[in-house]
């Protein structure tokens, strides 16, 4: 075993040995080992939040036709920094008739949850925090728990922006877990697991992106759900209900829901890289080591986090009851027809060749799709005709209406 | 006593706590989320019993599912949420004794079981708890007809909601 190969349990390996040899027992040396490397991973995302500001601020800068910060260190990296000191200093405000306990367990537990969902990232073939064989479900849980947070916060708050913030995050959430779970059992089923490094262990010829294009766009749209960014941030709406849950909190209490915002997003991305762009697989190159993949993976969820970031600057505010009936009316009903089809496929062609079951798949994906669009453009036509006939009926009866 | 004992009261232990506060506290939020910490204390004792899928499926039910709605409803329907009336109603020892002796009952019964003294057979690592339980589910030898009832209430239930809330 070399650091090369397999870095984490060589450094882990050593620490133990470093441990008995101060004379303590295979247990504790065990259990400080590994409260270490929860350590180091929580560091390591926290490290990553701070990084990711900068990435926030730089891409919307571009999208809106700006340079971004560009003061402070090469190319503005300085930045996040000079953010986290001003967010320290700021007057730390509680609103009067807050819930004091409730207020300030809140923000807490809203980075909590997200750095929950790193016990189960693989960031590569041996680097990972666990391989939980329900971690499929584990993000549900962890998700379950996020939303949890911003409605203590909303309530907590004593502002009635707040709540409103809060109940439109109970809606959004209680919708997009349907679809978002039924697209999760897709590659559950293609893989025959639900532990996410088995996920990412079957991908090793095709990606599930491949075998199910339509499931990863659902699973997209059902994660920015989930985690309240636009189109669907109904539950900070500044244009409306000013800042939603987070309104009253200032400070650093502020910084943690918005690094918690960030990291989510990030990790939503990693999820797609994973569930569907085969996680930390590169071509065959991360056979050679472990660190190849990291990056690999990182890459990956970057670029996830980016698609995220895209959508998030370029479209409009969906309105709540489009919203609701967005994914019940639409997304629901498609991520069950998908379910079945391909979980039919792939159990009838399970002893075909691969290019066969491949390409099935593939095509199946696309007629439901192609369907879909076909269906939405008659029931638009038919509504377009009603519109216009109600229209025509109005000039019918007032035609002097029209020489105005 | 094991690390594992020690784990195990402690949760246990929160869990009562957690439960006695759901009913003793007057603000109806503060009883939400108290039962949220019973739901999450008995999801640790799943955990210690290295039940992993009924760890996840008691967050993501009772407290992703059930506690919010709870809570939802709660914030809702109720202008004032504090609770002002007497927490006690007149009949109280009645329900306490008969509370005392339904427990001290299922203790007797528990106790005349012969696992009850034995330490539970240690779980082999690679064993697929999961697979198995997902076979006894559909497997016409073991659970499928109950499974399939629940599923089948569940639906009724399901269509009554949209019954009762449909406008007509």
């Amino acid at each position: 075993m070399t650091f090369w190969n397999d870095p984490i349990n060589f450094i882990a390996k050593w620490l133990m040995d470093v441990f008995s040899g101060w004379g303590m027992g295979e247990v504790l040396a065990y259990v400080i080992t590994a409260v270490i490397g929860i350590v180091v991973l929580i560091l390591f995302s926290m490290g990553l939040a701070i990084f990711l500001v900068w990435v926030e601020r730089k891409v919307v800068a571009r999208f809106q036709d700006r340079v971004g910060p560009n003061r402070l260190g090469p190319f503005g990296l300085v930045q996040p920094f000079a953010d986290i000191i001003k967010l320290i200093i700021k007057e730390d405000l509680t609103p009067a008739g807050a819930d004091k306990f409730i207020y300030n367990l809140a923000p807490v537990m809203a980075l909590g949850s997200v750095i929950l969902l790193w016990a189960v990232l693989p960031l590569a073939s041996n680097i990972y925090g666990t391989d939980l064989n329900v971690a499929v479900l584990y993000l549900v849980a962890a998700g379950a728990l996020g939303t949890l947070a911003i409605i203590m916060a909303g309530w907590a708050s004593n502002n009635k922006y707040a709540l409103l913030g809060a109940f439109r995050m109970v809606a959004t959430m209680i919708s997009y877990e349907v679809p978002m779970v039924v697209t999760l059992l897709i590659p559950t089923i293609l893989a025959g697991t639900m532990s996410i490094q088995g996920i990412t262990q079957a991908q090793g010829g095709l990606w599930f992106f491949i075998l199910s294009p339509l499931g990863a766009l659902i699973f997209l749209i059902s994660a920015i759900a989930e985690l309240g960014r636009a189109p669907f941030d109904l539950n900070e709406a500044e244009s409306e209900i000013i800042a939603g849950f987070h309104i009253e909190y200032s400070g650093m209490k502020f910084g943690l829901f918005y690094a918690g915002e960030l990291l989510h997003a990030f990790t939503f991305g990693g999820f797609v890289a994973i569930l569907f762009f085969g996680g930390w697989r590169f071509f065959g190159l991360e056979q050679y080591s472990p660190l190849i993949g990291v990056v690999a993976f990182l890459a990956k969820a970057l670029f996830g986090y980016w698609v995220i970031m895209w959508i998030k600057y370029t479209m409009p505010r969906i309105r709540i009851d489009h919203m609701l009936a967005f994914t019940w009316k639409f997304l629901t009903p498609l991520a069950f027809v998908l379910l079945m089809v391909t979980a039919l496929l792939h159990k009838l062609l399970a002893g075909a060749e691969t290019w066969i079951y491949a390409s099935s798949l593939f095509l199946a994906n696309i007629m439901i799709g192609w369907i879909t669009v076909e269906i939405l453009r008659a029931v638009g036509r038919r509504q377009r005709k009603a519109e216009e006939h109600k229209f025509e009926d109005v000039h019918a009866l007032h035609p002097a209406e029209g020489h105005h | 006593m094991t690390a594992e004992q020690i784990i195990f009261l402690i949760v246990a232990a929160g869990i009562v706590g957690s439960a006695l506060m759901v009913v003793t506290t007057r603000k109806l939020i503060h009883a939400a989320l108290w039962l949220v910490a019973a739901l999450f204390g008995v999801a640790i004792l799943y955990a210690i019993l290295q039940a992993g899928f009924l760890v996840v499926v008691q967050v993501v039910v009772y407290i992703g599912a059930i506690a919010i709605l709870f809570i939802f409803a709660v914030m809702l329907t109720r202008r004032e949420l504090r609770d002002q009336g007497p927490q006690v109603r007149k009949g109280w020892w009645v329900a306490g004794l008969l509370g005392v002796l339904t427990f001290a009952g299922l203790s007797f019964i528990v106790s005349q079981w012969e696992g009850f003294s034995k330490l539970a057979a240690e779980i082999p690592a690679d064993a697929d708890t999961l697979g198995s339980l997902a076979t006894a589910l559909v497997s016409p030898n073991a659970y499928v007809l109950p499974f399939e009832v629940a599923s089948v209430l569940l639906l009724a239930a399901l269509i009554g909601a949209v019954y009762v809330a449909v406008k007509k």
